[in-house]
This record gives C-alpha cells, sequence and structure tokens, in this order.
C-alpha cells in the first residue's frame, strides 16, 4: 500500500505547530499502526528528518499509551481498539490520513503527537486507591462474597487504560467517563467501600482543578473508548457524588 | 522507550550480581511472525490451552497445501490431523507445561509441518471444546443434543463469554476468525526467570539496594507458572520488604538527610552525560532500531528455545562485534535538551547489547537442560530436557566486571531440605 500521510509536528509545548506531508510506500495490510510509524521514521531518519515523537509502550492494548488521533478519531476509524491494535488493513491504497495529537487543554503537547497526561496520574493519586491490612493477617480474599453482577461491572470498570480517548473524543474535553471508571471500580466492590465518601468527592475536585470540562451526555466518549466503558459509570458516579455531598 | 532491565542492569553494572539470566520462558501461544515489520508478538492467554486442542497436519503434503492456502483447516479429516502433545504427552496432553509445549512446537515446525506462510505455527483449535460444551448446554437446557446448528451456537456462546477478548484481539490481529478457523500459535520469548541476585530479605548483593517483583530473580527457579509476577510482586511488597526494609533502615534513624553534593552524584551524573554526548556527537550512519532488531535475531536463533555450544560461542562474537559496531556507527537525531525518544531507545539498546551477551555466556556455563534452558547436548533419547543435578545444582550469580566476557561466576548452592529433586514425567 502506498499512503499520504499528513502528521501533525510540534518541536515542543510553546512552539506552533502545523501539519506536515509525508508518503510512504511499501505499507502491508497486516501491519499495526504503530508499526506503520515505525516504518516511516526509519524512512525519515534515513533522510536526515527528525522522525516523529509517539508516545507507545505495551503494543497489545493495555497500557493506554499509544494517543494518537487518527482521520478525526482518537485511535481512528476501528471500535475497540487502542492505535496499537488498529491494522493497516483498515485503509486503502492511495488514502490520506490525517495524523494529530489527542487535543484537549489539560493534555499539553509535549512533542509531536506526544502529550502530558499527568493530569490522569494526580487524578489517581487523589482517590485510586484502597486501604489493605499488611499486618500479614491479610484477610482471604475469596473469603468476602461479591455478588456476581458487581463483581463483573466493577471488572468492566477497571479495564480502562487510562489512554484519554474519552477526553479526546469530547468537545468539551470532559474526563467524565475515565474518573467514572475509576470511580466505579471500586465503589462496586466492598474492599473499596473504606474510603468511599472521600474517593469520589476528592477525584472530582481533582478533576475539575486540572481543567477538564463538563459532561453534557454527548455521548462520543464511549463510542471512541477502546476499553468499551459505558456511560452507565457515570450514572453511578454522579450518584456517589450526590450521596457522599449529604453524607460528607 | 519503556524498559523493564534497564534499572536491572544499571545496578548490577554498580556491583549487584545478576543471577541465572539464561533461563528464558519462551511462550508457546503467541501470534506468529509474519513478517519484518513485527514490533511484537501478542501473547494469546495460556488460559486458551484449557480448551484449544494443539495440532499440525500429519502428513507434509497436507502442511505445504495449508501453507499455500489450497487447502483449509476445517476440511483436514480427524485421522489426518496429529494432536502431537497428546501423543507425546498422554497423561498431561494440551496443559504441558510451557517448555515443553514451546519445544514440541518448534520440532513439529522444524520438521516441515508448519501451517502458516513462513511455516513456524501450530494450529490452537475450538472446534472440539465449541461441540461439548454446546451439548452440555442444550442437555441442561432439555434442547436437542443432535442439532449440530445448535450446539455450535450455544458452545459459542459459552467459549465466547470465557475467552471472548483474547478472540477480539487474535481477529484483529490476524483478522481471522477464531471461531470458525483454528488460531495459529507459535511459541515467542516472553519471560526471564533470572534477574537480580538478592537475599531472602530481598537484599542485593549491593548493601541498602533492594530489588523486588520481577527485577529480581528470587521466587522462580528455571521455570514459572501463569501469575507468578503478580504473585511475587505481591509477596515481595506486601510481606517481605515491609519488614526487612525497615529493619536494614532502623540503624539509620538519626541519619537524616543526604546531600547530594557527594562525589558519588557528580561521578554518577558525569557518567550519564558523557554517555549522552558521546551518541549526540557520534557521526554514525545505522539506526538504534536496526541494532535492536539484530541483536534479537542473534538471541532468538542462539539463545531461543534450543541452545548448543556452537551457538552460543557464536552468540557471544556476535553479540560483542554488534555492541562495537553499535558505538562506531550508531545515529542518533535530534538534540540532548529536547524530548528524544531515539536517543532513549539508544540508551536502553546499550544495555541490552551487554545483557544479550551475558544471557549467552550464562547459558553456555549451564551445560544441562533445566527449565526453560534447553541445552541438546543435553537430552534423552526421546529428546526430554536432561536435568545434571550433580553438576548444576546451583545459582549462577555473575558479578560485573567490564565487558560482560569478563563477568565473574558465582555459584550459590541449592540445598534441598525437605524435599527430594526430581524429574517430572508428563508422558
Ligand atoms: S474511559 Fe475509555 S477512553 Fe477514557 S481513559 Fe478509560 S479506556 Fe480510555
Ligand atoms: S501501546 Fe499500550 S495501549 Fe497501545
Amino acid at each position: 500500500m502506498k499512503l499520504t500521510l499528513k502528521i501533525w509536528r510540534q518541536e515542543n509545548a510553546t512552539a506552533k505547530g502545523s501539519m506536515h506531508t509525508y508518503s510512504i510506500d511499501d505499507v502491508s495490510p497486516d501491519m499495526s499502526f504503530l508499526e506503520m510509524m515505525d516504518v516511516l521514521n526509519e524512512q525519515l531518519m534515513q533522510q536526515g528528518v527528525d522522525p516523529v515523537a509517539f508516545d507507545h509502550d505495551c503494543r497489545e492494548g493495555i497500557c493506554g499509551a499509544c494517543s494518537m488521533f487518527i482521520n478525526g478519531e482518537p485511535h481512528g476509524p476501528d471500535r475497540l481498539v487502542t492505535t496499537c491494535q488498529l491494522h493497516m488493513r483498515k485503509f486503502k491504497d492511495g488514502d490520506t490520513i490525517h495524523i494529530e495529537p489527542f487535543r484537549a487543554k489539560p493534555f499539553p503537547v509535549i512533542k509531536d503527537l506526544v502529550v502530558d497526561r499527568s493530569a490522569f496520574d494526580r487524578i489517581q493519586h487523589a482517590g485510586g486507591f484502597v486501604s489493605v491490612n499488611t499486618s500479614g493477617n491479610t484477610q482471604d480474599a475469596n473469603a468476602i462474597p461479591i455478588e456476581k453482577t458487581n463483581a463483573d461491572k466493577a471488572f468492566d470498570a477497571a479495564a480502562c487504560i487510562g489512554c484519554g480517548a474519552c477526553v479526546a473524543s469530547c468537545k468539551n474535553a470532559s474526563a467524565m467517563l475515565f474518573v467514572s471508571a475509576k470511580v466505579s471500580q471500586y465503589a462496586l466492590l466492598p474492599q473499596g467501600q473504606v474510603e468511599a465518601t472521600d474517593r469520589v468527592l476528592n477525584m472530582v475536585k481533582q478533576m475539575d482543578e486540572e481543567g477538564f470540562g463538563n459532561c453534557t451526555n454527548t455521548g462520543a466518549c464511549e463510542v471512541e473508548c477502546p476499553k468499551g466503558i459505558s456511560l452507565e459509570n457515570i450514572a453511578r458516579m454522579n450518584r456517589e457524588y450526590l450521596s457522599a455531598k449529604v453524607s460528607g | 522507550m519503556g524498559s523493564n532491565v534497564t534499572a536491572a542492569w544499571k545496578i548490577h553494572r554498580q556491583g549487584a550480581y545478576f543471577a541465572n539470566p539464561c533461563f528464558t520462558q519462551i511462550h508457546p501461544t503467541c501470534i506468529p511472525v509474519s513478517g519484518d515489520h513485527q514490533s511484537k508478538l501478542t501473547l494469546m492467554s495460556e488460559s486458551l490451552r484449557n480448551d484449544g486442542r494443539i495440532w499440525v497436519p500429519k502428513k507434509k503434503e497436507d502442511a505445504v497445501a495449508i501453507r499455500e492456502g489450497k487447502l483449509k483447516p476445517i476440511d483436514l479429516a480427524e485421522e489426518d490431523r496429529d494432536y502431537y502433545l497428546e501423543r507425546r504427552y498422554p497423561a498431561f496432553g494440551n496443559l504441558v507445561p510451557r517448555d515443553v509445549a514451546s519445544r514440541a512446537a518448534k520440532e513439529r515446525c522444524d520438521e516441515g509441518y508448519g501451517v502458516n506462510t513462513t511455516g513456524e505455527a501450530v494450529f490452537l483449535d475450538f472446534a472440539d471444546a465449541i461441540i461439548r460444551y454446546g451439548k452440555e448446554k442444550a442437555h441442561i437446557k432439555g434442547l436437542d443434543e443432535n442439532d449440530l446448528s445448535l450446539v455450535q451456537k450455544l458452545g459459542k456462546e459459552i467459549i465466547k463469554a470465557k475467552y471472548g477478548n483474547l478472540f477480539q484481539m487474535y481477529e484483529k490481529i490476524v483478522d481471522q476468525n477464531p471461531y470458525e478457523t483454528p488460531m495459529m500459535i507459535y511459541p515467542a520469548v516472553h519471560y526471564t526467570m533470572g534477574g537480580i541476585w538478592v537475599d531472602y530479605n530481598l537484599m542485593t548483593t549491593i548493601p541498602g539496594c533492594f530489588a523486588i517483583g520481577e527485577a529480581n530473580f528470587s521466587d522462580h527457579g528455571a521455570n514459572r507458572l501463569g501469575a507468578s509476577a503478580l504473585m511475587q510482586g505481591l509477596a515481595d511488597g506486601y510481606f517481605v520488604l515491609p519488614y526487612t526494609i525497615g529493619d536494614y533502615l532502623a540503624d539509620d534513624i538519626r541519619t537524616g538527610p543526604i546531600s547530594t553534593n557527594l562525589p558519588e552524584f557528580e561521578q554518577a551524573e558525569q557518567r550519564v552525560q558523557a554517555q549522552i554526548d558521546a551518541f549526540m556527537s557520534n557521526k554514525g550512519t545505522k539506526t538504534v532500531d536496526y541494532f535492536h532488531r539484530k541483536l534479537g535475531k542473534i538471541i532468538w536463533n542462539k539463545c531461543g528455545m534450543s541452545r548448543n555450544a556452537t551457538g552460543l560461542n557464536e552468540a557471544i562474537q556476535e553479540v560483542k562485534a554488534l555492541r562495537e559496531e553499535f558505538y562506531k556507527d550508531v545515529f542518533v537525531p535530534g538534540t540532548s535538551d529536547s524530548f528524544n525518544e531515539p536517543l532513549a531507545k539508544a540508551l536502553r539498546v546499550a544495555d541490552f547489547l551487554e545483557l544479550g551477551e551475558l544471557f549467552a555466556k550464562d547459558a553456555l556455563e549451564r551445560a544441562e537442560s533445566c527449565g526453560g534452558h534447553f541445552r541438546e547436548e543435553s537430552q534423552t533419547p526421546e529428546g526430554e530436557a536432561l536435568r545434571d543435578d550433580a553438576n548444576f545444582t546451583f545459582v549462577s550469580a555473575w558479578e560485573y566486571k567490564g565487558e560482560p566476557s569478563e563477568a565473574k561466576l558465582h555459584k550459590e548452592p541449592l540445598n534441598y531440605e525437605n524435599i527430594e529433586l526430581k524429574t517430572r514425567s508428563y508422558k
């Protein structure tokens, strides 16, 4: 396959960025999108051009690093995949592909396609943990019965990889889907009850401080989320928040 | 660039012994190689072997026809299939340990029975499991167990509930539907059981430097089980370290903060800066990836699933030569004071180029087969791994002496007090 790539290049956080055009031949449909980018970078370096900076780590959909806004969608046209799991067979020979970083005020660009998502880390630090007993007399986890539907829902919420696609797809740059997944995975389990009240209040507070926008129920996040996190989590978080406010 | 050996290698260079590098786990259920572009042979969960049956064609001509796309695997009659794990290991079948399953796949493919275009893949087939589960379900529900399409529908639902995410992952990568046609898998490197040598308190040979979790060697022997990395992280972090590190630090309770204006800090900074400067001013012609890939090929081919003295000696020489070429001819673009991925990678690959040689050196030293380490010279007449307990019942702990070839071996004998060393049979 031959492709034309229009890629956002930006030297650093303060520099002005712009789209640059590159062409690439010999793309195999079996390549993942990141492997195609590897080939491009190899080609650029041979030509003495600075390679395109992009984030990646696990390359199997579990770390959430590979943020790219491809043809107007976070992680590109395929559903329920991250960029590293997107394959070139989803494109056609001769296609022009637009590649940009995830755009949101709380995710400043570091270079080219790499953005700083440490805002998510700070939200996690505000409440994404549970208290456990490390005295050596730890209770066997299986000794606490958990309703199957709750276990399943907590598991589904815990599938969130913190990629930020929900923020990038949202016209308000809201982080509600992410935060609600993190709140839900604990709210649904007995282990999460100790910090339940503080957790939701602190995480929402941090989210607001980071400058993420409000949720207006557009639902774009749910469509673009590579892990299929459901909007139901946002409703759950709102309930948790309300009851925390009332009781707190 | 993410790298989970860097920290371990850095402290090894500062005096922490590195234990058992040659014990490498090869995972039997990975996505096969499809070309040179692949950055990763994604690991499919081992849980798939609970229900999947592994096979290749019995006849070479069928394997060739499948490779060329002239024959579909589902059209191959039952009697023309070789369920080689069930055949060789009737007691454990498809559930033999990873090293055994991996070598058996390699053996079949080396003999010419591989089923994808590269000839390096075997089938992992769920057709029987689908029927079995479907019949059970139909039976429970009082439906017709002989209605094949109903049984298949019910069976697929159960397989989906168990492995849906893995099947989806496979389909995205390979573009084939594993509910309809068997998966293709092949072994790939997964994990090294070796790591930084630690004592029972998880302290390395550098006093006060502790290593926990996957970075150390402590909980695994020559092999490991699924999820043991998680187990080790929890055991080390929850149960061991909270006691031992406190005990160590207790003596220093009045020491107070340590100034960073000490020569040690300065030397460390200078060392890193010098390495960065060397990379940035090198006028090389080849990218970091070129060396990384080349190193991977040497290690996979000569220090991979099965090893022998000739290959290992070659690997040692080749890695050494590659390391020299790397320092002479690597090209790192950009600047050192901005975000620079190729520079970060060069710093990591520099370490891999040393570690790789130590891998091969340790594998050469251990002239027995044991767990993840298979030496062709040490096998039974049936081709099974043959341990040599009289000579090799020890942990190899390597001390850094500059060049990896100079590394000094310390042997920690393994004394079994409560159990007797045995060889397990999977037959
Ligand atoms: S909710 Fe989905 S899109 Fe948002 S961070 Fe989590 S995985 Fe990514
Ligand atoms: S690189 Fe980890 S999710 Fe894509």
